[in-house]
């Protein structure tokens, strides 16, 4: 069943995806090797002070997992193009020129962090070294650069989108990538107006990632279902449409719950209050109700042919990719929805923005949404690739996914506790002075909660070994069948 | 043939997703005209004439700022009193003060501070928050930073600081030197005092006012 998904072998297509999702994989490492250093610098504060500063490895772990997610999901799209179009992409020579120019000047980008780090106050610096803007560190002629491998990219999708049959999935993307890559540009113009700058800085980050992230993998949760399990598309795109309704309808104007602070108008109190509080709902939903759904369908049918229990055979096709989609679905109601939910309402938000209650929902919520789903979708890639059958699980693919997800979990954990403590001590108690942070930082719950939270990086970065070790070695592994 | 219903209907939840969205997307816009309008910073003019703005003109340098209890809003909010000196002078004229604060603003990004300081509330937690920093009592004529670097005024001990921040070590968690010139420094004090007067909606809460709280006595 479905075996068209089930290959990559000969395809243009999938095997650029593939180079995507290797660099991204690649970025992925780089991304919790520096998180790793901005850990031990909340621990040790003078580890590596002056050669690579807290703000140099921040940057570099922020930037790294944005760039990561962007090029696993540009590989995506590339995978699935073929078998959702039933052609070939149209211009996959650019699209293989793309990926060498963006992958160039991603490591010019990582140089220039790593070994200027800082410019004078000039426009020279926003030019070639940094825009100081967090998530969009990356100086103005890589923004551009973006924007032409984002058009190329999105021009490849909308020509192969026209030219090859257009599904659900197909549709949802092409709307979705557009706003994506048009997005970008509200984050590309320097001003005095620090509330103006924050006022468009959020049109990137939000509607990037609340809203057109979202969509984005909720298509990719959409082919995954048909992919893995043959879940009937019937079923699955109207759920994606439902799913595209609801994340649209609470995400874009959620982006409220940035405006509180801002210097922006009150009116956003309680535009952002209600529909960030309506943003958790979609998120598990399709995931479980299209297993209800075609549970139910798929039920009756063995009931109506008169198959017997001890006959039913896992209709599971890729076991490893599977159990990452299962945790996307619940690590993004979880991450996103509930730890989002937490501080999303004005009147905690007063308190707790700008706190480590922020960076837990951080960690679990692009973990949860965004993580999970691409690294499945490398797992399909792998099986495809190798023309696998069944991929099973291995031990080394369990230790990925258990010491990845206990550590990120218990990352978000430890971080949750610092912030109680942060807000109870540095904002409710003592005002938000600078004198204040620091009697909040030195509180014993808060040091030790970033003792743990180092020592769960370190278990997650474990995780991720095992991880790459079993992408590598599942061309070879006799475990899955063929 | 089986019935159907609209609502396992793949158009109609198509249609569904195209309208609510397109909704959505109109009122960003129409709201995003308005806050526009509200956050566009005023001018040296308004200033002069007590009248209020979101953001004020870069000339507020020229002025005391405080951040009051406001009966009306139920929060704080930043309030420009009688003239100050900055650095010498309160008569800095649209351009220099916009000059300067145009140098800060840019200092701030070239230099990567939202990485390890919040501004507004937004960027990293590895430092204070540095939306009211002006404001605080720690560089006021009582606070230890004025006597730690030996300067007489707010706005020198911030400068001073910024330049030299490996000199001054306030916690085990150190400034590293940045580079930051004296002209630049001057610039990102004047961008830090005009941060400090933007109506934030009463962020951060009780911002230096808590009396008797634990260490605060």
């Amino acid at each position: 069943m479905a075996s068209k998904y089930l290959t990559g072998v000969g395809s243009e297509s999938k095997q650029l995806a593939t180079w995507y999702f290797t660099f991204a994989a690649i970025l992925f490492g780089a991304q919790l090797l520096f998180g790793l250093v901005a850990a031990i610098q909340y621990v040790m504060p003078g580890f590596l002070y002056g050669v690579l500063d807290f703000s140099i490895a921040r940057i570099i772990h922020i930037n790294a997992l944005v760039v990561w997610m962007v090029f696993a999901m540009f590989g995506s799209v590339y995978w699935l193009l073929p078998d959702e179009t039933g052609i070939e992409t149209v211009g996959i020579k650019i699209g293989k020129l793309l990926f060498w120019i963006f992958a160039a000047a991603i490591v010019v980008v990582v140089l220039v962090y790593l070994f200027i780090q800082v410019g004078p106050a000039d426009a020279t610096t926003i030019w070639f070294i940094t825009e100081g803007r967090e998530y969009i560190e990356a100086p103005r002629w890589a923004d551009w650069g973006i924007v032409v491998v984002a058009l190329g990219f999105v021009g490849n999708l909308f020509l192969t989108g026209m030219k090859g049959e257009q599904t659900g999935i197909v549709t949802v993307l092409m709307a979705d990538m557009i706003a994506f890559a048009g997005l970008y540009l509200a984050g590309m113009f320097f001003t005095d107006n620090i509330t103006v700058d924050q006022y468009w800085w959020w049109w990137v980050i939000h509607l990037w990632v609340e809203a057109t992230w979202e969509v984005f993998v909720g298509a990719i949760a959409a082919y995954g279902l048909i992919t893995m399990i043959g879940a009937h598309r019937k079923v699955v795109e109207m759920w994606l449409w439902i799913e595209v309704a609801m994340l649209f309808g609470s995400g874009i104007l959620g982006l409220g719950h940035h405006y509180f602070w801002i210097g922006t108008p009150e009116y956003w109190w309680e535009i952002g209050a209600l529909f960030s509080a309506l943003e958790p709902l979609p998120l598990v939903a399709m995931f479980i109700h299209v297993l209800y759904d075609w549970g139910k369908t798929q039920g009756a049918e063995m009931a109506k042919e008169g198959v017997s229990e001890e006959n039913v055979k896992s209709v599971i096709t890729n076991k490893p990719a599977f159990t990452w989609f299962v945790l996307n679905a619940f690590g993004n109601f979880l991450g996103a929805g509930i730890w989002g939910f937490f501080h999303t309402l004005p009147q905690v938000n007063l308190y707790t923005h700008g706190t480590q209650f922020t960076s837990a929902h951080g960690h679990l919520a692009f973990f949860g949404a965004y993580a999970t789903i691409l690294v499945g979708m490398m797992y399909i890639a792998v099986q495809g690739t190798n023309g696998i059958k069944v991929m099973k699980h291995t031990k080394a693919s369990l230790w990925a996914v258990s010491m990845i997800t206990g550590g990120v979990v218990g990352m978000t954990v430890a971080l949750t506790i610092a912030g109680y403590v942060q807000v109870l001590v540095s904002r409710a108690q003592m005002g938000a002075t600078w004198a204040a942070y620091f009697d909040g930082q030195s509180g014993m719950w808060f040091s030790q909660a970033m003792d743990w939270r180092l020592i769960m990086g370190v278990v997650t970065f474990i995780g991720f070994i095992f991880l790459a070790k079993d992408l590598l070695t599942t061309g070879k592994n006799p475990v899955h069948e063929r | 043939m089986a019935n159907k219903s609209v609502w396992s209907d793949n158009r109609f939840w198509r249609r569904t997703a195209t309208w609510v969205t397109g909704f959505a997307s109109v009122l960003l816009i129409w709201l995003t005209f308005d806050t526009s309008a509200q956050i566009a910073m005023g001018n040296d003019q308004d200033l002069q004439n007590k009248v209020t703005k979101r953001v004020p003109g870069p000339t507020v340098i020229n002025y005391k700022i405080t951040y009051e209890m406001s009966a009306k809003r139920g929060h704080e909010i930043p309030v420009i009193g009688e003239k100050e000196k900055f650095f010498g002078r309160d008569d800095y004229s649209e351009e220099e003060a916009g000059a300067l604060l145009h140098l800060g603003k840019l200092g701030s990004q070239a230099k990567n501070c939202m990485d390890c300081h919040t501004l507004l509330g937004n960027g990293a937690y590895y430092a204070p928050d540095l939306t009211k920093a002006w404001l605080d009592p720690a560089w006021g004529p009582d606070g230890a930073m004025q006597a730690l670097t030996g300067k007489n005024t707010k706005e020198e001990a911030m400068a001073e600081f910024l330049m030299h921040p490996d000199q001054y070590p306030t916690h085990a968690r150190m400034m590293p030197d940045l580079g930051i010139t004296a002209k630049e420094a001057k610039g990102l004090v004047a961008f830090l005092k005009h941060m400090s007067s933007i109506d934030t909606n009463g962020f951060p809460r009780n911002f230096g006012k808590i009396k008797g709280a634990v260490h605060g006595k």
